[in-house]
């Protein structure tokens, strides 16, 4: 298993790729008319769930059961695209949806069918203003085309698809901050249950989903379950979208058979670190995902190896740290994103990120002592698991694997710190900086 | 290119217990720019509850009066026929929403993970430093969330445009092509016509 294996991304290179005639020219909506006119919604969850496929927004939970879920009934049920890409290190929605929005709408008609949904959202986040643009000319397309509005494709289903952008939050990536902020509200996470597949969107039953997830769907109806579930290994099955930033040589998008081994993505693909340097960590789903280091390299990248190792497969955005980097401010800057995008609701996460960041900067400054460590590990432990939602964790998770890693490198910059500052200090005092300023020497 | 952590704008002023809050306002009593009122219409109807439309409405005043100005939350309001205090609570919410009249266009830098450990600080204090020098008026500079663009990392989000991947060498160009309404850095922004990133092969 090595290189690209381009299923979902096969038409890449077709130039206007986004427009409607070129799309369906290549078969597109080929899917979704079969999906509306030829089978009845059970056959589609049933082929859905088949296939194995599973979220590919960071949770990692079967697809098809999810939409299964679905009370029966005649309320009014939804929805919701998950186009609220804000994960450090994940861009991959980005692509999927400038290269090829009908591909999403596609699998927004299919995913509306096996949920029995008449109105669909795709809630995009606000920065991508261009992908917004793009995926708005394309559902005007589909609903000229019929594809989208009452009676698609000439069946008695009726779906209304709205592009809902955001204004920045990244915690309305958290599905039911999702739902609140497409209802109008601040984005605040819910307690759970009720779980939106009950209770979601308007009260009504709502399914989920990440675009990655929804741009599979056509696929799958088109070649079957069988086909989708032979490529993967065991429970992850299918092909993944993974990112690779940091420091690689080739930082991009790789469409990769599920199982594929780390050392594969990072160094085959993304052309590993740069000249001369060594990999230290790397995140393998996001920065949420504790880092996992060298000894992972051989790892095959599938969920469950991910989850054995102590990380998580996520988003599959792998963010690549080298040797040059020290693990101080990495670990500063990280906590610094999760304490600015807490929505403030649960008290671990509002002041377990607080205090996280506090104490980095403490240890950065050369006021922390070597047990400081010990209070920021227990103050991720009292984060996981103690809120609403996981955005604590996500700080809590990744921070708590570097500590557990790179315990001597901390303590090393304990010292150093503290070391520099004594000797700015003692220059300071002997300059008569300090006594000018009424402070006291060094301590 | 204010400290994000700094309380919001007013947070410490007294508040005048006196007063009535504001209510729903009537709509025959605030002027509304016609082709706002229409977006903010048409935005309504496309959802089954209408306060669903008001991130959409947020943006669209914002478009207009430059951020969500006291008057930009009355005429919203008007239409909507919401109280101003609750679009408050949502623009001081959102990252994209303004709640001080720091500039009607953006260059938002990102400084997440991925950018970080490409030196995107460095880029960050050389454009922001840029903005100074070249006196830089109505645009908000700020150093940003993740973007959604590691693989062109360090980047930066010009109204919506992004460009990159950049060093501190481009600041001086960036600000100056911002200042004079240009296009920043042709060839080099997401969606550009043959965009490459500099280690893909030339097509």
């Amino acid at each position: 298993m090595t290189g690209q294996l381009k299923k979902l991304t096969a038409n890449y290179d077709e130039p206007d790729l986004h427009r409607m005639e070129v799309y369906e020219r290549l078969g597109g909506y080929g899917s979704a008319r079969k999906a509306a006119l030829d089978m009845t919604q059970e056959e589609v969850l049933d082929q859905l769930e088949a296939s194995g496929l599973r979220g590919r927004g960071g949770a990692g939970f079967s697809m098809g059961k999810k939409a299964s879920f679905i009370p029966e009934g005649t309320m009014e049920k939804y929805l919701c695209c998950n186009a609220d890409e804000s994960e450090p290190g994940a861009f991959k929605d980005r692509v999927l949806m400038q290269r090829n929005p009908h591909q999403l709408i596609e699998g927004c008609i299919i995913g509306a069918i096996a949920a029995q949904a008449t109105r669909a959202f795709i809630f995009i986040r606000g920065e991508y203003e261009t992908q917004a643009k793009m995926l708005d000319a394309a559902v005007t397309e589909a609903y000229e085309k019929g594809y989208l509005g009452s009676g698609i494709f000439g069946s008695q289903t009726d779906l209304e698809l709205v592009v809902h952008r955001g204004q920045g939050a990244y915690i309305c990536g958290e599905e039911s901050a999702l739902l609140d902020a497409l209802e109008g509200k601040r984005g605040n996470p819910r307690l759970k249950p009720p779980f939106p597949a009950n209770q979601g969107l308007y009260q009504g039953p709502t399914l989920i989903n990440n675009v990655e997830t929804l741009c599979n769907t056509p696929a799958i109806i088109e070649h079957g379950p069988e086909w989708f579930a032979a490529m993967g290994v065991d429970k992850s099955t299918g092909t993944k979208m993974v990112s690779v930033s940091g420091n690689v040589q080739r930082a991009g998008n790789f469409e990769v058979e599920l199982g594929i081994p780390v050392r594969e993505i990072i160094y085959g693909l993304a052309g590993g670190p740069p000249e001369g340097r060594d990999l230290k960590c790397f995140f393998p789903g996001g920065s949420s995902a504790p880092v996992l280091t060298k000894e992972h390299l051989d790892l095959p990248f599938t969920y469950e190896a991910m989850a054995e190792a102590g990380s998580m497969l996520g988003t599959a955005s792998m963010i690549v740290v080298d040797d040059s980097q020290p693990i101080v401010p990495l670990a500063l800057n990280l906590a610094g994103f999760y304490r600015h995008e807490s929505c403030g609701k649960c008290v671990p996460c509002r002041e377990g990120t607080n205090w996280t960041v506090h104490m980095l900067e403490r240890i950065d400054q050369g006021d922390a002592t070597p047990m400081d460590l010990e209070i920021m590990a227990e103050v991720q432990t009292n984060i996981i698991g103690n809120c609403l939602c996981v955005l604590g964790d996500s700080m809590a998770m990744p921070i708590g694997s570097m500590i557990k890693h790179f315990r001597g490198e901390f303590e090393q910059h304990i010292e150093a710190a503290r070391a520099a500052r004594d000797r700015e200090h003692i220059r300071a005092f002997s300059a008569g900086e300090l006594a000018a300023a009424g402070e006291a020497g060094p301590a | 290119m204010r400290d994000r952590r700094t309380m919001p704008l007013g947070w410490d002023e007294a508040v005048d217990l006196e007063r009535d809050p504001a209510v729903v306002p009537d709509p025959a009593e605030v002027e509304v720019p016609e082709a706002l009122r229409a977006s903010i219409t048409a935005a309504m109807q496309r959802y089954p509850d209408r306060h669903s439309a008001v991130l959409p409405a947020l943006a669209a005043a914002q478009k207009v009066h430059g951020w969500c100005s006291p008057e930009a939350l009355r005429q919203v309001a008007a239409v909507m026929q919401v109280t101003p205090a609750y679009l408050s609570s949502l623009a001081s919410y959102y990252d994209m929403l303004r709640t001080e009249p720091i500039g009607s266009r953006y260059v938002y830098v990102c400084t997440s993970v991925a950018c970080h450990v490409r030196d995107a600080r460095a880029v960050y204090e050389a454009i922001a430093q840029e903005a100074r020098d070249q006196e830089l008026e109505d645009v908000e500079v700020r150093n940003f969330e993740c973007l959604g663009a590691c693989d062109m990392a360090p980047m930066a989000s010009v109204d919506g445009r992004y460009v990159g991947p950049l060093s501190e060498d481009d600041a001086h160009e960036l600000v100056a092509a911002v200042k004079e309404n240009r296009e920043v850095l042709p060839g080099r922004g997401l969606g550009d016509e043959g965009f490459r990133l500099p280690w893909e092969d030339k097509a």
